[in-house]
C-alpha cells in the first residue's frame, strides 16, 4: 500500500495519496523517479494531497520537491508534520 | 494505441475549404457584442443543430484589447471544428469585418447588423441563412486523416498535488509521443510557469525563442507587481488548489510545467489566440484561468485539448472538446461524470506512465473520431474572451 509519493530522491516533502492519514499512523512511500521506497511517521493527521515532512525544518529553510525550491518555511515543522500553507510561504510575488 | 503505431495512425475529421482538419462540425451563431446575444440565441432557438457563443464584450473596445477581440472571435469562427458561422453585430461595420475574417477560410459565412432592422427582422433574416448552413454542414462526411492533421493543446485547473504527480505527467508523456510526428501542439499559462520559469527556458529551440519567452514571462511578472494586493494566495494559487493541498506558486509552476514532458522542446511564442505557423510545440503567452486559456486555445486553431485536474475543475468549451484526466482518487469517486481518462493507477503502482500515457492518447482518437467528451454531453460551453484593460 501506498500512502505517500515523493518525486525524487533528495525532496524534502510527500504527498499523501490517500484519505484518511492519521498522526500515529505509519506510512509507506514511494520515490517515483528513482523506484525507491521510504517509511515515515506521520505526526498530524494529514488529507489526502496534502504533503508531509520528511525531515526536521527551521524557519527561513527552504523546502525542495521536483529537485527544486518550491518555497519558504515560516514556522518549525518536525518530520512526519504536515507541511503545507501555515508553516510554508512563496518566495515570489 | 502503442506509441511505435503513432507513425500509420489516423482519424477521421471534416477536412475544410483551407485543408485544415476538424473534429467536430458545428454551425455558430457568433454575436461580436453583447447587445447582439439576445438576437444570436433567438436563432440558435429557431434552428436546431446551431450554437450561439453568448459573451459579455465589444463594445468600446479599443487598441490592443480590440485586436484581441475580435483575433478572438474570428479565429472561433475560423477553428476547423467548425462548418459554417452567422455574425450578428448592432450594427454592419465590425459585423462585416468578423464575418470577412472568418470567410478567409472558405467556408460559408453570412452576416447581419441589428441597426435599422431590430430584433425581429434580424432574426429572421439570420434564422434563414442558419438553417441554410446548418443543411448544408449535416451533409458534410467524415474522411481519414493523418494524426499530422490534429492540432492538440492542453491547460491544467483546479491542480493539485496529484495533478503533478499524476494527471500532468501523462499529457507529458502523450506530448513526447505526439510531438515526433509533426502534431501541432499548445501550452500556455504564463504566471503558471513561475518557479519553474528556468526549465521551460532550458527547453526553448533556440536562443531566439527563449528570449521572447523571458520577455512575455517577465512582461506578465510585471502585471502581477503593478496590481498585486498580496502574495496572491487564493488567487494563484487558488482556494481549489489550497484545499488541494498545493502551497506555493512555485510548487503549483513545477506541476504544471510536467504538461510538456520530457523530450519536446518549445518551437515558438504565440500571443494570445495567435494561430501557429507550423509543427511542434508552442508555448502561447496567456492566463491560467480555465475557460480563458481553453477560448484562446480554440482561437487559435486547436481542435482537441487535455485537462488534467486534481480537485475537479469542470470546464468545457463550446467548439473545442476538452477531454479531462484526473489522479486523485476521492475527486474521480465524487467527480466521475465529469473525468474521461482515469489515471489513479499511476499514484498506485498499476499504471506505468507509458501505459497512463496510451490511455490518453486512446481518449484522444475516440473524441477526434466523434465520441462526446464528458464535459460535451454535461454541456459545458464556457466561451470566456480575455480582457487586456478597461473598455474606453
Amino acid at each position: 500500500m501506498i500512502h505517500f509519493v515523493v518525486h525524487e530522491e533528495g525532496d524534502g516533502v510527500g504527498v499523501v495519496v490517500v484519505e484518511g492519514v492519521k498522526a500515529g499512523q505509519s506510512l509507506s512511500g514511494w520515490i517515483m523517479e528513482d523506484d525507491k521506497d521510504i517509511e515515515v511517521s506521520a505526526k498530524s493527521d494529514i488529507p489526502i494531497g496534502h504533503k508531509v515532512a520528511l525531515r526536521d525544518y527551521k524557519p527561513g529553510d527552504t523546502v525542495i520537491k521536483y529537485g527544486v525550491d518550491i518555497g519558504k518555511v515560516v514556522a518549525p515543522i518536525r518530520k512526519g508534520e504536515h507541511l503545507h500553507v501555515h508553516n510554508v510561504k512563496t518566495k515570489r510575488w | 494505441m502503442k506509441m511505435q503505431d503513432l507513425s500509420k495512425a489516423s482519424f477521421f475529421g471534416f477536412k475544410r475549404e483551407n485543408g485544415r482538419v476538424g473534429v467536430r462540425n458545428h454551425v455558430l451563431i457568433l454575436p461580436v457584442d453583447d447587445l447582439s446575444n439576445a438576437a444570436a440565441q433567438a436563432v440558435e432557438n429557431n434552428i436546431k443543430g446551431t450554437m450561439a457563443l453568448p459573451h459579455p464584450y465589444g463594445r468600446l473596445q479599443f487598441g490592443a484589447d480590440l485586436d484581441l477581440h475580435f483575433r478572438t472571435l474570428i479565429g472561433t469562427g475560423a477553428n476547423p471544428n467548425v462548418a459554417a458561422v452567422v455574425v450578428i453585430c448592432i450594427e454592419n461595420g465590425w459585423a462585416k469585418k468578423v464575418a470577412d475574417g472568418i470567410a478567409a477560410t472558405g467556408k460559408p459565412v453570412a452576416y447581419f447588423g441589428i441597426e435599422q432592422h431590430g430584433d425581429h427582422d434580424t432574426i429572421m433574416r439570420a434564422s434563414k441563412a442558419a438553417k441554410e448552413f446548418v443543411q448544408w454542414a449535416s451533409e458534410l462526411r467524415r474522411e481519414e486523416r493523418p494524426l499530422k492533421d490534429l492540432w492538440v493543446s492542453t491547460k491544467c485547473g483546479e491542480s493539485d498535488t496529484t495533478s503533478g504527480c499524476g494527471a500532468n505527467p501523462t499529457v507529458g508523456n502523450a506530448f513526447d509521443k505526439l510531438y515526433p510526428h509533426g502534431v501541432t501542439l499548445v501550452f500556455g499559462e504564463t504566471t503558471e510557469l513561475t518557479g519553474g520559469e528556468h526549465l521551460v527556458a532550458e527547453r526553448c529551440r533556440n536562443d531566439e525563442v527563449r528570449k521572447k519567452f523571458q520577455f512575455v514571462f517577465d512582461r506578465y511578472q510585471q502585471v502581477i507587481d503593478r496590481h498585486k494586493t498580496s502574495d496572491l494566495m487564493d488567487s494563484q494559487p487558488t482556494k481549489g488548489n489550497i484545499e488541494g493541498g498545493l502551497t506555493t506558486i512555485e510548487e503549483k509552476a513545477l506541476g504544471n510545467i510536467q504538461k510538456i514532458g520530457r523530450k519536446c522542446m518549445v518551437d515558438g511564442v504565440l500571443d494570445k489566440a495567435e494561430a501557429p505557423t507550423g509543427p511542434g510545440l508552442w508555448f502561447m503567452d496567456s492566463s491560467s484561468a480555465a475557460a480563458e486559456m481553453v477560448t484562446l486555445c480554440a482561437a487559435a486553431g486547436y481542435v482537441v485539448h487535455f485537462f488534467p485536474t486534481g480537485q475537479g475543475n469542470v470546464i468545457g468549451n463550446p467548439i473545442l472538446p476538452v477531454i479531462k484526466l484526473c489522479a486523485n482518487p476521492r475527486t474521480v469517486r465524487t467527480m466521475s461524470e465529469h473525468i474521461d481518462v482515469d489515471v489513479t493507477g499511476l499514484l498506485r503502482k498499476e499504471l506505468n506512465p507509458d501505459q497512463a500515457g496510451d490511455k490518453l492518447l486512446e481518449c484522444m482518437f475516440k473524441t477526434a473520431n466523434g465520441r462526446l467528451t464528458a464535459a460535451e454531453a454535461l454541456g459545458h460551453r464556457e466561451f470566456v474572451l480575455t480582457r487586456l484593460y478597461e473598455s474606453a
